[in-house]
């Protein structure tokens, strides 16, 4: 890695190369493999936001909550959902707070422009007062301007943007691609330190092209047998490395099952730690069947497996034996 | 400016659109500057940071390894003759016969140099522009382009001189060297495949995709029907999304400027209350009945398809299948998968003759009150009833109680009324009966349907 290191560090110094990146992860609890490591090095040395797919529970929010923890970053998180606008992503005035200086302020307006002869002149003593009650004070920032004006920089989350509407995805084009956004009162605002831009996405719909092309992309996979057993052992810190290789190993048999909804990390996590909490020392048949409903969300899926349980457990033990 | 690194980047991208990676110039450049990051020296992280910048949905990141791998491996010549040039003695010194030094391809060859011969043939093909390569046609022609290029024809004409001169020593050389050639044809050929595989497998795709989306439904050949499925799951997906985010526009309101002053009253005309107008949206609700008789039986399995596809993509559907039956069918497309769903609803009651008047009798009996002015039936079938009464009173009383009926045909036109055929008279009663054969007829059609629900 003697090119990265030659190279003057721009961004923070955990993010300095690729190796770093993966080490500095996993001092934090996120088992990253080298295309995540590599996404985050690229997003901060070309300042690009990372549009992050993949299943649920894959660990995409994850990704960014560690990224925050390790560089110490505020994270600031957009959930988005239908229906979601500027007025909430973005800014709005605070409507109550206006009306109520009005009416408190209302005789002192009265005073100011009592000494105007015309109506000319009072409209002109109004113009004078400029736009106070749209000013700073009445600004209610959403999580979107708050990123933008982190001078010490933020890791923003935009999770789930598929579930939002396709208008605006494309509001947020600006703010992806130049990290400013128009406030039609305030004018134009723009970041100071470009904040670190996950977004996160489930494939509800196919997102536009437009955004596609503004972000890096990178998506996750389930992880194979030996990387899904680094991140049970970093997550579940009371778990045996033995009992660990076999659950790892039946999760992943499930995986190739035809089934309606597949158990990602989180489940097989989920699943160890409650292992773990019953004091099971190896798979065996009763327990697995008991806990099944942790790692298959659906009355079918654990109908299918049933059956074929003690054939999985047993080619689950032999592949975790034969290392 | 064009280091050759770049060049080879730009190359890369080449294939990458070929193999149906689509790259914006935009996308071009954030490689090129990912690429004065990350440097060329590790290739693992060349490879994570290309695909991180190009590669824009699983699939593509699927594609992009794919054709990462085949485009940076070169193949080194591995013909067997080559191998035993290298270790034959004597190759060197018999080299430097006859002329053959002031030829560069034969000293190769006579040295095995496969290394020289690899560089050697890739700058030939960039010569004959190789990359070009869109047909399966050109594959020929282009694997000679490459050897003239490499100087194939200076080389034959030395192996007619050594075999002239008749000495011994240059007959055997002569032997030689023709041995070789037929190797290098072979790699050449090789090569040339894996710029076919590279740069025109996605051309070739799409024409075929192209011809395919006019192709009859009722003339599908059986080994298009995987790629048909894929077209019309696609085309399901294009027009949900199409559709959804026009009932969404429609969603948003402006201010209500009577009703907000109004409730200001209250307030001592302080508009406080801020009402926005909103537009209801009437849901739509489709009914389609989808004939699965003998006499349509080749294009059944689209209309399904399509059903099915459908069914995923409008909140209210209603779906129905006939023969001499008719059966509400909702609940398999609800549950099932694609393939068990459509051969469960063929097994159910596909394939018996028709029976449009029974059909439309037992619908009037399980759907009559159900049909409303907001309802649109789409009815997909040939309208032939084997001489059984069409029961045209029915049909009269759904378009009378539905807000549009919608008849898709797959028979042309002038079938309509021919033999056992009656279209022309259901015809009447429809608000719009058309021809739709095509997969692309079949889009169109369905999409001006979901445009009429849209508010104005």
């Amino acid at each position: 890695m003697t090119v990265q290191l030659s190279r003057p560090s721009v961004g923070p110094a955990p993010l300095a190369s690729v190796e770093a990146i993966t080490a500095g992860l996993a001092g934090v609890g996120y088992i990253a493999s080298r295309r995540i490591a590599t996404a985050l090095y690229m997003a901060q040395h070309l300042q690009k936001p990372v549009l992050v797919e993949g299943m649920a529970g894959v660990g995409k929010t994850e990704l960014a909550i560690s990224t925050a923890a390790l560089l110490g970053f505020p994270l600031i998180r957009l959930q988005c959902y239908e229906g979601l606008d500027e007025s909430k992503a973005l800014y709005e005035w605070k409507y109550g707070k206006q009306l109520l200086y009005t009416q408190i302020l209302k005789d002192r307006m009265g005073e100011t422009l009592a000494g105007a002869k015309t109506m000319e002149a009072a409209m002109d003593r109004l113009h004078g007062m400029g736009d106070l009650f749209f000013s700073e004070p009445f600004l209610e920032p959403r999580p979107l301007l708050k990123a933008l004006r982190q001078d010490g920089g933020c890791v923003l989350l935009i999770d789930e943007i598929d579930k939002s509407d396709e208008a605006f995805e494309a509001f947020l084009l600006e703010m992806l691609s130049a990290f400013q956004v128009s406030v039609p009162e305030l004018g134009v605002i723009k970041a100071r330190t470009p904040p670190l831009v996950f977004l996160t996405s489930n494939n509800v719909r196919d997102l536009g092209d437009a955004l596609k092309r503004r972000c890096l992309h990178l998506h996750i996979p389930l992880p194979d047998q030996h990387l899904e057993e680094r991140i049970v052992a970093t997550r579940v810190p009371g778990v045996e490395a033995q009992l660990n290789r076999e659950l790892v190993a039946f999760v992943q048999s499930l995986r190739d099952l035809e089934l309606r909804k597949v158990p990602s990390i989180s489940e097989t996590v989920d699943w160890a730690r409650a292992l773990v909490l019953l004091h099971a020392e190896a798979l065996a048949p009763d327990v697995v069947r008991e806990t099944l409903n942790l790692l298959l969300k659906f009355e079918q899926d654990i109908v299918a497996v049933e059956p074929k349980l003690n054939e999985l457990l047993g080619r689950a033990s032999e592949v975790s034996g034969g290392e | 400016m064009a280091s050759p690194a770049q060049a080879t980047l730009e190359e890369f991208i080449k294939a990458l659109r070929a193999s149906e990676v689509r790259v914006s110039p935009a996308e071009a450049i954030d490689a090129h500057r990912a690429m004065i990051e990350v440097g060329y020296a590790d290739r693992a992280l060349v490879k994570d940071a290309l695909c991180i910048t190009l590669a824009k949905t699983e699939e593509e990141v699927a594609r992009f390894d794919a054709c990462f791998d085949a485009f940076f491996t070169r193949d080194a010549f591995r013909g067997e003759a080559m191998r035993s040039a290298a270790s034959s003695p004597g190759g060197a010194e018999a080299g430097g016969a006859a002329g053959s030094a002031d030829l560069p391809l034969a000293q190769m060859l006579l040295d095995g140099d496969a290394v020289s011969l690899a560089q050697a043939m890739e700058a030939a093909a960039a010569r004959a522009r190789a990359t070009d390569v869109r047909l399966n046609t050109q594959r020929n022609l282009l694997s000679r382009r490459i050897l003239d290029e490499m100087g194939l024809r200076e080389l034959e004409e030395l192996i007619q001189r050594l075999r002239e001169s008749g000495a011994p020593r240059d007959e055997s050389l002569a032997d030689r060297l023709a041995e070789r050639r037929e190797a290098l044809f072979q790699e050449s050929a090789r090569f040339v495949d894996r710029q076919m595989q590279l740069y025109a497998t996605e051309t070739g795709r799409r024409m075929r995709e192209k011809l395919l989306a006019e192709q009859k439904l009722t003339a599908v050949e059986p080994e298009d029907i995987r790629a048909m499925e894929i077209l019309v799951r696609r085309m399901a997906k294009r027009l949900a999304t199409r559709y959804a985010r026009k009932r969404r526009r429609a969603r948003r309101g402006i201010l209500d400027v009577r009703k907000t002053i109004r409730r200001s009253m209250g307030y001592g005309g302080v508009p406080f209350d801020v009402v926005w107008k909103t537009e209801t949206i009437e849901k739509p609700k489709i009914v389609a009945i989808c004939d699965v008789s003998r006499s349509v039986a080749a294009a059944a399995q689209f209309l399904l398809l399509f059903l099915y596809s459908l069914n995923e993509v409008i909140e209210k559907l209603e779906a129905f299948a006939f023969s001499d039956r008719l059966v509400r069918v909702g609940d398999i497309l609800d549950e099932e998968e694609l393939d068990v769903a459509i051969v469960a609803i063929l097994k159910r009651i596909g394939f018996r003759p028709t029976d449009y008047g029974r059909a439309l009798a037992d619908f009037a009996d399980l759907h009559r009150d159900a049909l409303d002015r907001h309802t649109t039936v789409i009815v997909l079938g040939d309208g032939r009833s084997n001489y059984a009464n069409p029961r045209l009173d029915l049909m009269r009383e759904i378009a009378h109680r539905s807000r549009a009926v919608i008849w898709l045909n797959p028979e042309p036109e002038t079938y309509w009324g021919q033999g056992d055929s009656r279209m022309d008279e259901y015809k009447r009663f429809c608000h719009v009966a058309k021809v739709c054969n095509t997969l692309n007829q079949l889009e169109r059609i369905i999409d001006e349907v979901l445009r009429t629900y849209m508010p104005r």
